[in-house]
């Protein structure tokens, strides 16, 4: 009964979320408005999605989502400095080819954002079976520890996230 | 005290204007396209984020109205720019860049733009 | 101390649009004018945001909610109208 009310528990409460953000007040009224469209949104759009990742660990998530804003400040800053002051001669940029552990499709999206939102390295496409990534990175001398940094820091964790 | 709060937004508001300003300067300095991919979205993530957050911090300080509308912009932002920049990068390979100037995959199948992906069996069904 | 701010934002903003602007003219290729409309997306939702402050009110953020969703839909249109040769098949 509970799982046929709440098919998709963390889509109703985002779809609460935005709703309070969008009308950018808290009042009970607005609440219940929000609370019927996360209640009503997910049951009619329930089975659309058959095949659902399975996400765990909201601790993890967190760490995941704060690691990834400290990287994007940090970047910002290099890749600033290197467009400014770099002269465009000796800027020397790479195609990277990551191999990916993860499968689903989920996580793969994910690890390909996060990789464009860190300034400095741009994912460019997929292989046709999904099993490795490509990316281009602004300057870098080591494109091989580019690769591993972007397996330690971000592949590993996706990878306890999603599993 | 108000002196502290407005020095706060001020900074907010001139490193945002920097690295918006640095992101597009990048468009026109950066010599090929794929390189100047990597200059907008400075300007996405840290432009665009340090206005909206000189703008929560100026309505709930300064007018004492709470305001985190800006959350949802950052948020759409945050989630429709790689995206966008992945099309990007796909509209310009499939035109400029031929197989052979990329590496390898290291897997079975080429590159999505080049090959064709393998028959999955759930399509099939 | 705010206005001062201010306007410096703005001038950032509005010299980026330019530069944008210079890269559409001049772009070599079609993804160099795609990305350059992005980015102009993008310096004109920072713009309507600062609008919004110095005027002191938070009307201009569905404005440039909207702004956003348009121009990541037209981004895409765009892109899949060259790489494909059709928006919706």
């Amino acid at each position: 009964m509970l799982k046929r009310l709440f098919p998709h528990p963390v889509l109703s409460i985002v779809l609460t979320l935005v709703w309070l953000a969008l009308v950018n007040k808290v009042t009970v009224g607005n609440l219940i408005l929000g609370g019927v469209l996360g209640v009503f949104v997910p049951m009619f759009t329930g089975p659309y999605w058959p095949r659902r990742a399975k996400v765990g660990g909201p601790f993890r998530v967190i760490e995941y989502l704060l690691i990834v804003l400290w990287d994007i400040l940090v970047a910002n800053v290099e890749v600033a400095l290197i467009v400014m002051f770099k002269r465009n001669e000796n800027i020397r940029s790479h195609w990277i080819t990551v191999p990916l552990e993860l499968t689903s499709p989920e996580a793969i999206t994910v690890l390909a954002g996060t990789i464009t939102m860190t300034p400095g390295t741009v994912s460019t496409m997929l292989a046709a079976d999904g099993g490795s990534i490509l990316v281009h990175c602004l300057h870098t001398d080591d494109p091989d520890e580019v690769r591993d940094t972007i397996k330690s820091r971000y592949e590993w964790r996706l990878k306890e996230i999603f599993q | 005290m108000t002196v502290a709060i407005e020095a706060l937004i001020s900074f907010f508001l001139v490193v945002a204007g920097l690295f918006g300003l640095v992101g597009s300067f990048g468009l026109i300095k950066l010599e090929n396209t794929i390189q100047r991919l990597h200059a907008p979205t400075k300007a996405t993530t840290v432009g665009v984020g340090g206005v909206l957050i000189a703008s929560m911090l100026y309505f709930l300080l300064v007018k004492g109205s709470v305001s985190f509308h800006e959350l949802l912009i950052t948020l759409f932002l945050f989630l429709t720019a790689p995206i966008s920049a992945n099309f990007i990068a796909k509209t310009y390979i499939q035109g400029n860049i031929r197989a052979h100037e990329l590496p390898g995959t290291e897997c079975d199948y080429g590159w999505s733009v080049y090959d064709d992906p393998p028959k999955r069996i759930e399509d099939e069904e | 101390m705010i206005e001062a701010a201010l306007i410096f934002a703005f001038g950032c903003f509005g010299l980026g649009l330019l530069f944008n602007l210079w890269r559409i003219a001049t772009g070599p290729d079609s993804a160099d004018r795609i990305l350059a409309l992005d980015t102009m997306v993008i310096n004109i939702i920072a713009l309507l945001i600062l609008y919004g402050i110095k005027q002191g009110t938070t009307i201009y953020y569905e404005a440039s909610m909207l702004v956003a969703m348009v121009g990541f839909v037209s981004t895409v249109a765009y892109c899949r109208f060259v790489l494909r040769g059709d928006i919706i098949e």
